[in-house]
């Protein structure tokens, strides 16, 4: 066993972890945040989506020991006081969703791109850019919808109300 | 994932040595290969060494006429790489065709070249712009580098630094993706520099990436997209699986072919 320290969504956090706990394992079960979720063996779904120092990295490809020192971001680590992440309410706003089990990594994706590419995505970018995230339910379509919004909210705009 | 012994390195000579002196050991670099071969207990390394926190293999740098990128930099820094965008956009738009944005922020170029996949991106960048691998005990060409699947020249004890990318006139790369791996089913990279042209072939071969000399010739007399048109690559010595026979690979190699170089001569 090793110890490993981070921040996790502000705060500081570690825990003893054999050296092949992977990340997603360190945050589900030491320390219970279960929204990040697993659903491939093959680092294709991503489910697992979280942010290390900035990024969006798939957390069942890397080793809890690799993050030693890192800042990381969860869907947890979203909403403050009640009140949904911009992107979070725009996937609910556009039912960005069905079961639900691909969301919590769209959602950091999206957060990623929005990093990356700014507050204005057009429908192909999203598509291109959501390359590395698998949804069974949705077909995609409200999900680049939701994208679409949430970045738009991100910069401050007003949500474009959800069709329909 | 079996169990291993997990090392910390904090310089390159540092990994090198434990290298050499831990037993089964691999190295790891992004870890977008080797963790899901261990999770999937296809490798069982006993000791890990992480490369993640050793700045000084990190990095791109311009040097003379050429481009220098550090082992450890990730698909995402060559893609976005102000450098390498000026100097040889063809190899910043291979590194952002790697993959998955995920992917793109941990996987490594040194990683993927030392692993030499069959259908990886960057062993075909590599060979077409006569790349050199800098290594902890020599400087490697290329050419003489990928030894075939999985096979490449490295020795025991020694882990790749840095590669050298001369700065061609013209470079592309083109590639059909395997619709479900994203991998290069075939990827074709031209590069021209003075008179001399070359043309490496990713995805198709038995033994991984080669040189297509009847391209390099016919690209040589006229670099053009013409020039390859009329041309067929042989079936001879390249792969048919599930995803596609060996005719469609070679039909795939001159149409990949032609988009590299259209790719290479637009403005
Ligand atoms: S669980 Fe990480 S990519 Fe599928
Ligand atoms: S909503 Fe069910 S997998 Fe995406």
């Amino acid at each position: 066993m090793a110890t490993v320290s981070m921040t996790v969504n502000g705060k500081a956090v570690s825990g003893n972890v054999e050296p092949r706990t992977l990340l997603v394992q360190f945050l589900r079960e030491n320390l219970r945040l279960t929204g990040t979720h697993v659903g491939c063996d093959t680092s294709q779904c991503g489910a697992c989506v979280v942010h290390v120092d900035g990024k969006a990295v798939k957390s069942c490809t890397l080793l809890a020991l690799s993050c030693d020192g890192s800042d990381v971001v969860t869907i947890e680590g979203l909403a403050h006081d009640g009140k949904l992440h911009p992107m979070q309410e725009a996937f609910r706003e556009h039912h960005g969703l069905q079961c639900g089990y691909c969301t919590p990594g769209m959602i950091m994706s999206a957060i990623d791109i929005v990093n990356r590419k700014g507050n204005a995505l057009d429908e192909h970018t999203i598509r291109e850019e959501l390359e590395g995230n698998i949804c069974r339910c949705t077909g995609y379509h409200n999900i680049v919808k939701a994208v679409e919004a949430g970045a738009a909210a991100m910069g401050g705009k007003a949500m474009p109300m959800a069709a329909e | 994932m079996y169990e291993f012994k997990y090392h910390r390195a904090t310089s390159a000579r540092q990994a090198a040595n434990l290298l050499v002196k831990a037993d089964d050991a691999k190295l790891l670099a992004g870890g977008h290969t080797l963790l899901p071969t261990m999770k999937q207990r296809l490798a069982s390394p006993a000791n890990i060494i992480d490369l993640g926190k050793v700045a000084e293999l990190k990095g791109i740098e311009i040097k003379g006429k050429t481009i220098v990128i550090g082992a450890m930099t990730t698909h995402a820094e060559v893609a976005n790489s102000a450098a390498v965008q000026a100097h040889l956009p063809g190899l910043a738009a291979l590194a952002e065709g790697i993959g998955d944005p995920q992917v793109r922020h941990k996987g490594t170029i040194g990683g993927s070249v030392a692993n030499n996949d069959p259908s990886a991106d960057y062993p075909a960048g590599l060979v077409a712009l006569g790349a050199t691998i800098v290594t902890n005990k020599r400087k490697i060409a290329a050419d003489d580098f990928f030894q075939g699947m999985f096979a490449t020249a490295l020795g025991e004890g020694e882990m790749i630094v840095k590669i050298i990318f001369p700065i061609a006139s013209r470079f592309a790369y083109a590639k059909f993706p395997n619709p479900a791996s994203r991998y290069a089913l075939v990827g074709v990279a031209v590069a021209r520099k003075g008179a001399s042209v070359r043309v490496a072939v990713t995805g198709a071969g038995e033994n991984g990436v080669f040189r297509w000399a009847d391209a390099e010739k016919a690209l040589g007399a006229k670099f053009s997209a013409k020039s390859v048109e009329a041309l067929k690559a042989s079936a001879k010595g390249l792969n048919g699986d599930m995803h596609a026979s060996a005719d469609y690979r070679a039909h795939l190699i001159g149409v990949m072919a032609k988009r590299a170089v259209m790719a290479a001569t637009a403005k």
